[in-house]
Order: C-alpha cells, then structure tokens, then sequence
C-alpha cells in the first residue's frame, strides 16, 4: 500500500467523521477506526511484517495518518456537544412568567419605625431612653407634676381612672411625664431621658383614640435655659422631617408641670387644602414644652435654685402622620393587614441617619 | 371665652387691626379659637324701603315688591308672609355673598318675574336661627346704610381657648390688661363708684360657711324688669348667649365683661332672711336650669326660712328666680372657695358661668365694685323715679393672700437666655398690676389679687418673657459634652428592637393593639383582678387591662378573615398586666398565625401548625442570644394552648416562651376560626449574657473534613425527638457536633405504637481522620446509647 492509499484513505475517513451527526454515531467511527479493532489499529498491525527500512517509514506515515484522525474526531466531538448541549437546554425550557415561590412579607409598625427614627436623633444628643409603667399611681401622674387634687388643670386631659390599690389612687397615665418623677426620683442631675410609651385618654373620635403613644423629653443641669429647649426642638424637627429650614415658633400655653410653658408649632402651608411642612408662613401644633416647674423638682428633692432645665412632650402617631402622610390616626390601631402592608416598615429598615435617602 | 371687639374696646384704648388683636392674644397665650367677622360678614347688606308691594301674578304666595335703596328702585320678588309695602328691610343684591351659603346671590327670574334682591331673614345672614320671615327694621333705619352699622354688627367676635390658670381673662378686662401690658393700646379706668345708699336692707345675711368667706347683698326696691337695652342684646348675642331679662343679662354681663359672678334673687321671694352655710346633705331645690339637685354634705347652700335656694357659687333656684314681674332685686356678690366650687360641680356634675370663674379663682378684691357696678346698671336699666336703693350688706371679708415674691435680676436671663433690662422686666409686671421694688440686687414683687396663679419666680419669669414674646427666645443647639459612649436604650428595650425586626423577617405584620379588651375574653387568659377593671372605660368591651396579647390578636385576625384575608400573620411587642403595681406589667413578644399558607402552583398550601409557632419563638430567641440548642421543651404551656400540640421553651427553670396551636375554645370564645397557632415571648426573662465588649469569641475552624452518617431507629411512639437526640449525643460528645431529625415515619411498615425515627449525625474529627472502624464504633456506641436511654432499635 503506497503513501497515496493512505491519503485516499484519510480522505474517505475524513469525509465520514464529518458526516457523522450525533456524538453516538462519532463515538461509532471512532471504535471502527482507532479501536482495539480499528482500520487504523489495524494499518498499525501490519507494520510488524515490515523490514526495517521500509517500516520506519510507513510507521511515520501511519502515526500522521492516526493523530490527524484522532483531531477530527475531536474537532467534530466538540461541536456536536454544543449542538447536544443547546437542545437539551431547548428542552428544559420553563414558563418563566410564572410566579416565584411565595415568601411571606413582614412589616415594622410606623408607630415602632417613628418611635425608632426619634430615639436616633435623641441619641446622637446625649439622650437615654426611660421607661415607666402604664397604670400609674395618681401621685405620679397628676399630684407630683404640680397638679393640685381637683385642681380643673386635672379636667384637660380625660383621664381612665383604675380602682385604689393599697389606698392610693390609680389611673392610667395620661402622659409619659409621670416618668419625669420616677426618673428624678432614682437619677441625680445632669439627665437628659426621652421616654416614650403607651399613654391614655378617655376620648374616640375622629382625632382620637383611647391610647396613643407619646414621647417625652426631659433635661437638667445648672445652666440649660429655655432657649435651649428651642434649640433643641428645633434641631430634633428640623432632622426628623429633613427639612433644613422648617421654622419652629412657641406660644405661651399652661402645662401644671411646667413654667414658663408653650406650645410648639412649626412651619407649614395649607395651600390647596394640603398639608405642607416648612417655612410657608402658617403653623401647625405638634406639642407642648416648657422649663420645669420648680415644685416639680422639688418633688423629687432637687433643688431648683441650683438645678434647672426642660420638658416636652409629642405624640408619636401624630408625627408618624404628618411624616408618612397617613390620615386617619384610628387605622394605627386597626391591625388591618393591608394597612400595616402599606405604611408599615420592612424589617431591614432600621432608622439610621447617616443612610437616609 | 367668646367676647366681641367693641367690647374689648370698652376697656381697651387702641387702634390695632382685628388681626393684629388676633396675632397678640396667641401670642401671649390667650390661644384665638374662632373670629367671627360680622362687620365683614355683614358688609355688603344695607336697609331697604319697601315702597309697594303687590301680589305675584303668576303665584299665590309670592309678592313682587318695589324696594328702594337710596340710590336706585329694584324690583323684588319676596314669599315671606310679612313682605309688606312701607316696612324697612336688610337689603341683598346681586353679587353679595349670603353668610349662610357663601354663594354670592344671582339676578334671577322667579315665575315669570325678575328679582333684583333679596329681602333677608335671621338666619340668611347668619346672625341667629330665626327664619319667621324676614327682619323688619326700625320705621327710623336709615335707607340706603349699612346694616351692620345700623344694627351694632359692625363688631367681630373672637373666642379664645383658656388655660386654667387665668381667671383673670375669664372677664374681657383682664385680656384687656394683658394687650395693654404688651403694648397693644391703653387699659382704660374702670368707673367702681359707689351707688349711695338711703335705706337698710330688709334681707340680712347669715354667713356661716368657712368656704364662703365674703358674702355682700343689697336690696334694689321698686324696679322694672324689661328687656335689657339693644346693645347689651346685642353683645350677648354676639358671644352666644341668650338675652333673657335686663336683671339676669346684668349678671351674665358682669361675668363676661370683669369675671365677676353675680346672683339675682327676686327679693319678694325670699321668706326672712338669707344664710349661707354648708349644707347638712339631702336638701334639694330646683336649679335655674329647672332640674332638681339633691345636696351633699359640705355643698356651699343658700337659703331662706323655707330651704334652700341656691346653690352658691354654682347656679341660683327657680324659686327666686326674677321675673317680668320682678319689682323687689336683692343682688349678691361672693367670694367662694375655688375647691369648694370644684367639688361641688364635679359631683352634681352641673357646669355653670359662675362655676367656671370661681373654681379657677375669682378676683376677691372686686367682689365689691361688682356690686357697684351691677347696683349701677340695675338702676340705669330697670329704675323707676321710686327706685329705692340699700346700703350694702357685707357678711365677712375678703380672703387676702398677700404674697411677696423675691426675683433674683439675673434669674429672667438664666432661665431664658433672653437678657433684658431690669427695667424692662419692672415694666412688663407693673403693667400687668403687679408693685414690683427693687431692693438688694432683685426685684420684690406682690401679685395683684386677681392672679392667684402666680405663686413663685418662675411665674414671674413666665408673665414677663410671655409679655415680651416668645419670639424673643434664642434658638440654642444643646451642648455636647462628651463622647456618646453607651447606647441611649438599655437591654431590655434593645431586646425589644430586635424581637419586633426578627418578627417582622419571620414574615409577620407588627399590629398595635389596645391595652385594654373585653372582660369576658380577657377571663380566657386567666382570672382578672378587680385592680385591673378600668373604673370609666371606654366602652363596655374594652373594659379590663390585657392578662396577654393573644386576645386582641385573636380579634385583629379575626377582622382580618373577615375582609377576606386568607392568612393572617400577625405581631404585637407590647405590655400585659399581672397587676396594677409597675411589677405587673411585662412586656411579651406576640406573634398570632392563622389560615392556610397562600395556594401556589409549586407549593403545596398547608394550614398553619405548631410549628410555624415554635420557628418564631426560636427565631427570636436565637437573635437575642441564647444557646438554642441548649433550650429544654417541656409541654405544660397555659390552658389558652392545644394541650397536645403546645411547648414551652425553657433556659434552667426560667419559661423564655410558649408556643403552640391556640385552643380551640378560644379560638371559639373570640368569635373566630381555626386553625391559630402563636407564640408568647419573655425577653426580659432571657439572662443577660456575662460576656461585656464588642468582641465575638475567636474563631477556630475544623481542619478536617465531617463525616456524615444516617441512622433509624425504630422506638415507642411515646419517645420524643429530643430524647433521641440526647441519647445519641450522649454516645461520643466530643465528636458528634450535629444531630438532626430528617424523617419520622409511623404507619403499616412499622409496628403498631411504634415510629421510626431516621437521624442524621455529624461527626466532626478533630486530631486525626477517622477510619472506617473507628466510624463503625462511634455508631455502635450510638445504637447502644439510643438502645439504653430509650429501648429504641437500629431499623433493620
């Protein structure tokens, strides 16, 4: 068999692994060529017949002749698994519209998200959070926070009353202040708390609701002045709602615990019918503050002739309102799915002031 | 407090716009309410003559009248029964807004007839509810004027909301003074001279009441009483009140005008004479208002020889009430004591003009010009040339607190940061009727006598930066004084943050539900103490203080069913209440799952169960630290649970929460449905962590690679999960690192009471990689452990 065999030969192989349409029928030529038994094996069998001379050179032929069908066995290999791989992945093909795998979605509160966001601010002002208990004794609610027993200041706020315990009267706390006392009681000057907490009226209407939630401030040392108490309310306003210019003004008002008292308003417009904070010219109340009263202190054995300082107090719905643009406050209370879905807060939401957006 | 313009300027000297009026009381805190702008209101409307007036000629009732206003001839088509030629009217034209639609009124054509006006009525232009046709005026009403003028409307009302502690502007003097004191015109003097006397009174008076320290009457003999004058109608009008008679609209008017409550007793009525004494209890007399009360004990009464009359301070009797024949007035002015009159009110629950001044602290000093200048107007107003007037019986004295306040000059400064002139600061209290002196480097101040609010130096401090303007105050950032070091929240609080956000993950919705719920439901969740029954609740279903969250969220759920929600996974981080001591509230993570999981096409939809439960409860506790694998499972939750598909979660002793399907009877007892499950958290049980710092324990990973072997074992039904696992860790606790439960299997292929149990263990080499054989003994000591501790047996 002469060198041109061998080419005429690689010619026709050639054509056949090039014809072969599936990697079966390549694995096939394969074996019938380069096999145990293979044309090829078989070419590189009868080599042993062969004189020295004359095998030295058909073996170098034969070696060209197998390594160049071996490369376009895998040259064709290769591009029948693309082809392979493409319809079997025609195959796996799915309805993607299809919907994902139900994860149930959870909800922060707005009154806990609101509650959050104003503690952040606080803190970042040297203030720690107070607690104190819902049912309060009246010494702590009214008497100790300069409210004289049957004093008409007692009739401002509708108050639940609970029966005497141990022979003293008990209501539910109508405002967080009863804190104040417990804090002064147990904590010596300088303090700086907030205290938020469930507080109660006897009153449902549209504006309210038997419990809300409030927050209250309260700071003394030897030197803080009302001033301060502006500053300060002004900076905590001014953040909460992010908005640099929001104008804060104080009017006189009357709070038994308090004195010199105001209320707090702050800018805004009512253009249009809705409600807009910032510095537009009409106020709207968000709560009452004043320096604290010198009985109150006394109260709690603090002596008002050396210490001095703050107190004020907001509602926590009534911000998360005029914050989030909720209106209606009975709905915080409602439980209803498709509002805390709404206004409520996802659970990785937690308030953080260097990352609002 | 309502008041009018006019008559503030009665008292007040000024030129200031209503609306700088305005902006001035709330800016001193006498807060502006409600303005209502007659003279605006009323501007357009002047007076008509009706010239001639004849029949509709299309309509019965309608009359087509000629109207002239001064200036021109309008032709009106006018259905009110008194339209009438030759009387004057209140003229609408075209174009004027009606105060009671607000629209403003067309040209119009009414049957076939045009109509160029409107001839009003009371209440078309919102002065009063009367429409009984419309208003005629005074034959002598100027045509072609303004009506408002005419009529004393060109006046604005102004209602302000009243702290509690100014009496002193419960009277239109007093906010008079304050204006004045800030600047906004001159207080005018108020005439107090005397009303000579000629005769004695034949009424005397017994005072013998420690609660009424000053009683003065006097007796006005031969009187007429009429109707009081346009102008004092008017007013009272103005401010809400109804006109009555001139001697009742003088004592409503004192006690508008200088806070100066005042009685009237129909003289001729009084059998004997008149005493003032505590009343024993059980005397009733009929009130002006002509209900029956029926006196306590203490209540400040006045009577005669036949009973009680009045009730002092509060509100007069029927009995004595002046009439349209009253000729005989015996007038009385008192002091009361304000806690006296708080009492008394509360407990009659009878509200009255009077009771409101004088439980806030009427001016005791002027009990006796009010008695002039009610003796004055009586006169003026009801005299005739036989009116005969007494001296002024006086019984006690007016209680005088004279109280002198020392204000150190520098304390307005330290208190405020404003820093303003001593002078300025003497300027504002003598204005306001206070004698300031400066004595020793501060001021001596004395209060007048009708400021009992003002007690100490920061009341002083408070009347002269309120005067001055709040707006005055600096705006000054709080000072940092160091490096925030410890988190504002403590431990428990911080807790509570990361339950709710752990909740919340888990998939749950955070509710805020009240603290109170309906005793009958709140009995489900153990036996009430009569300490936690609210006293005046809300309504009858929210009545006692909550033992647990459960009740209300059971509820919630329940609402949510029933607008159609399918599953309800709800959360509530909130108080419940053992007791009314501040030991007795703890606050409990709550988490409540009902309904069925949402249907999905690549999910089987199942119904909630115990162990969605017991997957919050752990999730929340692993969060907040504890070793979860160390947690024991007892099954003795609370009766509110399924006995039998219920846990508590303990660390030692201490129960850190429940968990479960909720009973199917309170589920029922709440109205709802079921399947619920829910869990109860105590983080306030879980014990705080030793460990201070911020530093997390180093970590040492496993070199080695972990073998993993599965097991099942066939053991008695009654054999629980953590039993087993126990038993195999028990076997090679330094190796095994990992047990889990990955099947459990009862039915036909095992006996009957029994269940197989597969585990899964994972064995973690430390020193060396483990051999075969060594593998096969761990197992064996594993299947021997199982075998001791439960009888359990390899499943063959």
């Amino acid at each position: 068999m002469t060198s041109d065999d061998l080419s005429g030969l690689k010619s026709e192989w050639a054509a056949s692994i090039e014809g072969a349409s599936s990697l079966a029928a390549l694995e096939d030529i394969r074996v019938a060529l380069l096999g145990k038994k293979g044309r090829v094996t078989e070419l590189m069998k009868s080599l042993g017949t062969m004189l020295p001379e004359a095998r030295k050179e058909r073996g170098a032929a034969l070696n060209i002749l197998k390594d160049g069908i071996a490369a376009l066995i895998e040259t064709r290999q290769a591009h029948l698994a693309v082809g392979a791989l493409q319809e079997k992945l025609a195959q796996e093909s799915v309805d993607v519209t299809l919907s994902a795998r139900p994860q149930s979605e959870g909800r922060i509160h707005p009154t806990t998200q609101t509650l959050e966001e104003i503690i952040t601010i606080f803190a970042s002002m040297g203030f720690s959070v107070a607690k104190g208990p819902d049912i309060e004794t009246d010494y702590y609610c009214f008497e100790a926070l300069n409210f004289p027993p049957d004093h008409p200041a007692r009739q401002m706020q509708d108050t639940f009353f609970m029966p005497p315990k141990d022979g003293k009267p008990m209501v539910l706390r109508t405002q967080t202040s009863a804190v104040q006392i417990r804090t002064m009681e147990t904590q010596k000057p300088p303090i700086r708390i907030i205290v938020p907490g469930r507080t109660y009226r006897c009153d449902y209407d549209q504006t309210h609701t038997p419990m809300f939630h409030q927050f209250e401030g309260l700071v003394i040392d030897e030197t803080t002045h009302m001033g301060h108490l502006k500053g300060c309310l002004l900076d905590f306003l001014r953040s909460f709602f992010g908005i640099e210019d929001l104008p804060v003004r104080f009017r006189p008002s009357f709070f038994p615990f308090t004195e010199p008292s105001a209320e707090i308003d702050m800018g805004c417009s009512r253009k249009g019918g809705t409600l807009k904070l910032g510095n537009y010219g009409d106020w709207l109340e968000i709560g009452g503050c004043g320096m604290v009263h010198p009985n109150v202190l006394r109260n709690c054995n603090i002596d008002p002739d050396k210490y001095q300082g703050f107190a004020f107090g907001m509602g926590i719905e009534r911000m998360a309102m005029l914050k989030y643009g909720i209106p209606d406050l009975r709905t915080f209370f409602e439980s209803d799915m498709r509002w805390l879905k709404h206004y409520g807060f996802l659970p990785m939401d937690t308030p953080n002031p260097a990352l609002r957006a | 407090m309502k008041f009018t313009v006019s008559w503030l300027k009665q008292h007040l000297d000024t030129t200031a716009s209503l609306a700088e009026i305005c902006t001035k009381l709330t800016a001193l805190g006498l807060e502006v309410e409600g303005v209502e702008d007659y003279s605006q209101k009323l501007a357009p409307f002047i007076i008509g003559h009706v010239v001639e007036a004849v029949p509709h000629p299309n309509a019965d009732r309608l009359r087509v009248c000629t109207v002239d206003t001064g200036t021109e001839t309008l032709q009106i088509v006018c259905g009110a029964s008194n339209a009438r030629a030759g009387i004057k009217i209140v003229l609408a034209r075209p174009g004027d807004v009606m105060p009671d639609t607000g629209q403003a009124l067309k040209k119009g054509a009414i049957r076939g007839v045009e109509s160029q006006g409107m001839m009003c009525a009371v209440d078309e232009l919102g002065i009063g509810d009367a429409h009984e046709g419309i208003i005629e005026l005074d034959a002598a009403a100027p045509v072609g004027s303004s009506f408002a003028a005419y009529a004393g409307y060109d006046d604005a009302m102004i209602e302000i909301n009243l702290t509690p502690n100014r009496p002193d502007c419960a009277g239109v003097r007093g906010i008079a003074r304050d204006l004045a004191a800030a600047g906004l015109g001159t207080l005018k003097p108020l005439d107090t001279t005397a009303v000579k006397g000629t005769e004695k009174s034949r009424i005397q008076i017994i005072l013998d009441d420690p609660a009424c320290p000053l009683f003065a009457g006097r007796l006005v003999r031969n009187i007429k009483n009429t109707e009081s004058p346009a102008w004092l109608q008017q007013r009272l009008r103005m401010i809400g009140q109804r006109p009555i008679s001139a001697l009742v609209d003088i004592t409503t008017y004192l006690t508008v005008d200088a806070a100066r409550p005042l009685h009237v007793f129909d003289a001729k009525k009084i059998k004997g004479n008149l005493w003032i004494r505590p009343a024993q209890g059980g005397e009733s007399f009929e009130a002006l208002n002509g209900k029956i009360y029926t006196l306590s004990e203490g209540m400040t009464a006045i009577g005669d020889d036949t009973g009680v009359l009045s009730l002092g301070g509060i509100m007069g009797g029927s009995s004595t009430a002046c009439d349209e024949n009253t000729t005989d007035v015996f007038i009385e002015a008192a002091y009361f004591d304000p806690l006296r009159i708080a009492l008394t009110g509360r407990a009659l629950q009878l509200t009255s003009d009077a009771r409101y001044r004088f439980e806030r602290g009427v001016d005791p000093l002027f009990t006796l010009d009010g008695m002039e200048i009610a003796t004055r107007l009586v006169v003026e107003l009801c005299g005739t040339p036989e009116t005969i007037v007494s001296e002024v019986e006086v019984a006690g004295k007016a209680p005088v607190l004279e109280k002198t306040i020392h204000l150190d000059l520098a304390k307005c400064f330290k208190h405020t940061g404003v820093d303003l002139p001593v002078t300025e600061q003497e300027q504002i209290l003598t204005r306001l009727g206070f004698t300031v002196q400066q004595e020793n480097g501060r001021l001596r101040v004395t209060p007048p006598s009708w400021r009992p609010d003002i007690d100490g130096s920061s009341d002083l401090i408070e009347e002269i930066i309120r005067v001055k303007g709040y707006e005055h105050l600096p705006a000054t950032s709080l000072p940092r004084h160091e490096a925030i070091t410890r988190p504002a929240i403590d431990t428990e609080e911080a807790r509570l943050h990361t339950a709710r956000r752990v909740l919340a993950m888990q998939g749950l919705m955070e509710a805020v539900t009240w603290s109170f719920m309906p005793a009958e439901i709140a009995a489900l969740f153990g036996a009430i103490p009569d300490e936690l029954r609210l006293v005046n609740p809300i309504s009858s279903d929210l009545d006692v203080m909550r033992p647990s969250l459960l009740g209300n969220l059971i509820l919630a759920a329940k609402r949510n069913v029933d607008r159609g929600a399918a599953d309800v996974a709800l959360f509530e981080v909130g108080p419940a209440f053992a007791s009314a001591a501040p030991e007795g509230q703890r606050t409990i993570a709550t988490s409540l799952r009902a309904g069925l999981s949402p249907r999905h096409w690549n999910a089987p939809t199942r119904a909630v169960d115990v162990f969605d439960a017991k997957a919050d409860a752990l999730a929340v506790l692993a969060a907040l630290g504890v070793p979860t694998a160390n947690l024991q499972i007892t099954t003795d939750a609370p009766v509110w649970y399924h006995p039998g598909r219920s846990g508590v979660l303990r660390l030692g002793p201490h129960p850190l929460a429940f968990f479960g399907a909720l009973h199917p009877q309170i589920i029922d007892a709440c109205g709802a449905s079921g399947p619920m499950v829910g869990c109860e958290i105590f983080p306030e049980a879980i014990p705080v962590a030793r460990n201070a710092g911020s530093a997390k324990p180093l970590l040492v990973l496993d070199a080695l690679q972990p073998v993993t072997r599965d097991f099942a074992f066939l053991v008695e039904g009654s054999v629980t999960a953590a039993k087993l696992v126990k038993a195999v860790k028990d076997a090679e606790k330094s190796l095994i690192r990992a047990v889990t439960v990955f099947d459990v299997y009862e039915g036909e292929k095992v006996e009957k009471g029994k269940k197989s149990v597969a585990l899964s263990v994972t064995l973690q080499p430390t020193q060396k990689t483990l051999t075969d054989a060594e593998i096969d003994a761990i197992a064996a000591k594993i299947t021997d452990s199982v075998a001791k501790a439960t009888g359990g047996q390899l499943r063959g």
